[in-house]
């Protein structure tokens, strides 16, 4: 089976399933992302054609993936917060104006436990599809270039084997929006990396080059610009000459789920995440004119 | 011992490769960003080169405030 999605695609080749993100700018995680990423987690738990690896990739120039889709959030709170708003006022205009301002505060409370909600929710189906990609019984590998940020970063953690060419560069900008990575990253770098280089991306949000993130090793391998795809069939061909079984029991071994820690992460950003100064910092990032605001 | 001016000429070298033959004249004190009209994400990959090039890991924070080639230059420098 072949599919052509609005932000991903899925072809076979040989032994392998290609999936190909290409939502333009730099396939930022958002809605339609997330559909068509839960479409691409039904077909791996139908057995993903009897594909024996599955290799993530991005078609766009401009990089792997940019993270969540933070101008789609930050519309999604103006339109909850300003509709509520407007449904308060069109009731407070009929109360006496002591009550006016308690029934403002609570309108204001009543909406951000909206936005929490639904926050909450896609939050909840990213965990969802980011688990099952980590723990799909077949080698998966992130072929990754350029910006490999937030979400992207978190996409490609769930990966057995990162592939990057020498363009790729690492980033936990979150805290500067001031929140924490969302999708379960920083549980699944600790497992990669340990707590101190974790500490170190995540608390100065500093970008790792390709060549030291081999070093640290996060990365399989350093490939030439534009190669990254052909190392990746590569790889995918040796791990298909053993046997699907094995190498399924080999992975469950190897690579554990850090299922407390996930759900602790979840819970701390849903806590961060409707904190006024998040709401400022997103629309401040919606109006910057930069091409690509998201970087550093 | 690397000097000042071997990291410059290196310097303008990797610029002109990415951005043309008007970063290798560039003068060490102009801004690079508006002078070569670099984007962010084409100066991550200026970073990537640098480091690939000086051997070194150079923070995103430590270029923060860095727009010239000499800037650049005492940053790495501090690396060498």
């Amino acid at each position: 089976m072949e599919l052509a999605g609005e932000a991903l695609s899925w072809t076979h080749r040989g032994d392998a399933l290609e999936v190909a993100l290409h939502r333009g700018p730099t396939n930022e995680i958002g809605t339609v992302m997330l559909r068509e990423l839960e479409g691409l987690v039904r077909y791996l738990e139908d057995g993903a054609g009897g594909a024996r690896a599955l290799i993530l990739h991005s078609t766009l120039a401009s990089g792997f993936c940019a993270g969540a889709d933070l101008r789609e959030l930050q519309a999604g709170i103006t339109e909850r917060t300003d509709r509520r708003k407007a449904q308060v006022s069109a009731v407070a205009e009929r109360l006496p104006s002591p009550v006016r301002g308690l029934a403002t505060r609570a309108a204001r409370r009543v909406g951000k436990h909206l936005v929490r909600r639904e926050i909450s929710q896609f939050i909840d189906r990213i965990h969802a599809v980011f688990d099952a990609l980590d723990r799909a019984p077949l080698l998966t590998i992130a072929v990754v270039h350029g910006p490999v940020f937030g979400g992207g970063f978190e996409l490609a953690l769930t990966a057995d084997l990162i592939v990057a060419e020498k363009s790729a560069r690492f980033c936990f900008p979150e805290l500067r929006l001031g929140i924490i990575p969302g999708f379960g990253g920083i549980p699944r770098l600790e497992r990669e990396l340990g707590n101190a280089m974790t500490r170190d991306l995540l608390l100065t949000g500093r970008s790792l080059g390709a060549r030291r993130a081999a070093e640290l090793g996060l990365v399989a391998q350093v490939v030439s610009r534009d190669k990254g795809l052909d190392s990746a069939r590569r790889v995918a061909a040796q791990a298909a000459r053993f046997d699907a079984e094995v190498v399924a029991q080999a992975k469950a071994f190897l690579k554990h789920v850090p299922r407390q820690r996930l759900d602790a992460e979840k819970r701390q950003f849903l806590r961060m995440v409707t904190e006024d100064r998040v709401e400022a910092a997103l629309t401040d990032f919606v109006a910057r004119t930069d091409v690509r605001p998201y970087l550093p | 011992m690397t000097t000042t001016s071997d990291i410059l000429a290196r310097l303008r070298e990797l610029a002109s490769k990415r951005f043309g033959d008007k970063a290798a004249d560039l003068d060490a004190d102009v801004d690079f960003f508006e002078a070569l009209g670099i984007d962010s994400l084409q100066a991550l990959d200026l970073l990537t080169d640098l480091e690939e090039a000086f051997d070194v890991e150079v923070p995103d924070y430590e270029l923060a405030d860095v727009t010239t080639f000499a800037g650049l230059a005492a940053v790495l420098e501090d690396r060498l």
